[in-house]
């Protein structure tokens, strides 16, 4: 974009999240609780805090992923044996049943989302904090695909839940639910936080100081 | 004409508000641009990049979209508010009796297992995972329910002409059960587990025979 362009912080406009009323900014932010007249939501300048609760959550996912993918998620115990079963072996045992198509969904939904939501949300940071004017409707792009990509990782907890209720034949076949299974949900409502957290008007606004 | 990349349907390019360059209404040559206190309504902001864009009428099926980011900002719908309303009234009659009968029997050995769409939730609690117990509750029964009943709650009333108390903050509410409400997520969890039962039954000698009754095309139903 040549010149300035006209956003809406720059004018001194204010816009609600729930119905678009834009409204003046009031003189006072801080200090004051300030609602908009027509949905009575809160009065945000951009999202409060962004970049460190953002950070902090994508922290705190880290270092939960570690044990998401080490411990068991599921133990099948048929016939007094158990078999433990981690999201990857999981997906290798689809594989070796034959179910292709099913394997590569539990491995898109399961590994990679979780991976790609902390690669970008990591990146997205990183670019914002750097100052970066790389391509910013591609990065609001990817950020957009994040944001509605994450809560399809929780395929994995519903089966699980699923699969419980269902294989209770005590001695012929039963299913445990594992420690892992908590630490991969705690992920993925992590990276759903940590996602609706990021303010995407940052990415805008180092282009903004720049021009 | 920028195309949204969204859905296939038109996409009207709404022009940037006055810049001191590109206007062709404003001929003022002010560097900041101006607005009148009585413009305020005329305008929307792009809520990724903070954007002002001039309202313009929509033709049915046409949504506008931000011409810097590519951000929806808002669409022009035939008669949704009475498409709404039916499909909320649908999705709770669904909902209800996906929740009041057994969705899936697993059968073997002449050992029959029925479950509810809350089995599981209790189940976790059974085991003491509470905390997975509590997520899969909210997101399978909770979220949704919230979702149908706010919708109805705020728009029935506004279709006969009355406002409902505290409307603005309920469908603020029903705004943020949107991410939150995983029935479509749960459906596809029911096929993987499904795929999964059918592998378990290799390990255990004899048949199983899967009965699978399934009411979650109700559930499909709460995306509205």
């Amino acid at each position: 974009m040549r010149g300035s362009s006209p956003t809406a912080a720059r004018s001194g406009l204010m816009s609600c999240h729930a119905c678009h009323q834009l409204c003046r900014m009031p003189a006072v932010l801080t200090h004051v609780k300030a609602i908009y007249p027509r949905c009575e939501a809160p009065l945000h300048l951009q999202k409060p805090n962004s970049i460190s609760r953002t950070w902090a959550l994508l922290i705190a996912a880290y270092i939960l992923y570690i044990p998401a993918n080490l411990l068991p998620v599921m133990t099948v115990i048929s016939f007094g044996k158990g078999e433990a079963d981690t999201i990857l072996s999981g997906v290798k045992e689809l594989i070796h049943a034959g179910m292709l198509p099913i394997a590569l969904l539990v491995f898109f939904a399961s590994i990679t989302v979780p991976v790609l939501k902390l690669l970008s949300l990591t990146y997205l940071l990183l670019s914002v904090q750097y100052q970066s004017q790389w391509r910013p409707r591609e990065r609001t792009m990817l950020y957009r695909i994040t944001e509605v990509v994450g809560r399809w990782s929780m395929i994995d907890i519903f089966m699980i839940s699923i699969l419980i209720a269902l294989v209770k034949l005590e001695a012929v076949a039963t299913i445990e639910p594992g420690p892992g299974a908590i630490s991969f949900a705690a992920v993925v409502i992590i990276t759903m936080f940590a996602a609706m957290s990021f303010d995407s008007r940052l990415i805008w606004d180092r282009l903004e100081r720049k021009s | 004409m920028t195309k949204s990349w969204l859905l296939p349907c038109h996409s009207a390019f709404i022009p940037n508000l006055v810049s001191n360059k590109q206007s062709t209404i404003d001929k003022t040559s002010d560097n900041m641009p101006s607005i009148e206190p009585t413009a305020l309504h005329n305008l929307i902001v792009c809520h990724e990049c903070d954007l002002l864009h001039r309202v313009h009428p929509l033709r049915y099926g046409e949504r506008a979209t931000c011409s810097r980011c590519g951000a929806a900002l808002y669409a022009e719908k035939r008669n949704s508010f009475e498409h709404t309303i039916m499909l909320a009234l649908t999705s709770l009659i669904l909902f209800t009796v996906a929740n009041a009968f057994p969705f899936m029997t697993f059968e073997l050995h002449g050992r029959v297992q029925e479950s509810l769409l809350s089995t599981g939730v209790k189940e976790f609690f059974e085991r003491g995972m509470w905390t997975l117990g509590v997520l899969v509750f909210c997101a399978s029964i909770l979220f949704p329910a919230l979702k149908i009943l706010g919708m109805l709650y705020v728009l029935v009333p506004l279709e006969c002409n009355r406002r409902p108390w505290k409307a603005a903050l309920v469908f603020r509410m029903v705004e943020q059960c949107q991410t939150w409400a995983m029935m479509d997520v749960y459906l596809l969890g029911v096929i993987v587990a499904v795929v999964k039962l059918a592998d378990l039954a290799i390990l255990a000698p004899g048949v199983a025979i899967l009965r699978w009754i399934d009411h979650c095309p109700g559930c499909g139903r709460l995306r509205s």
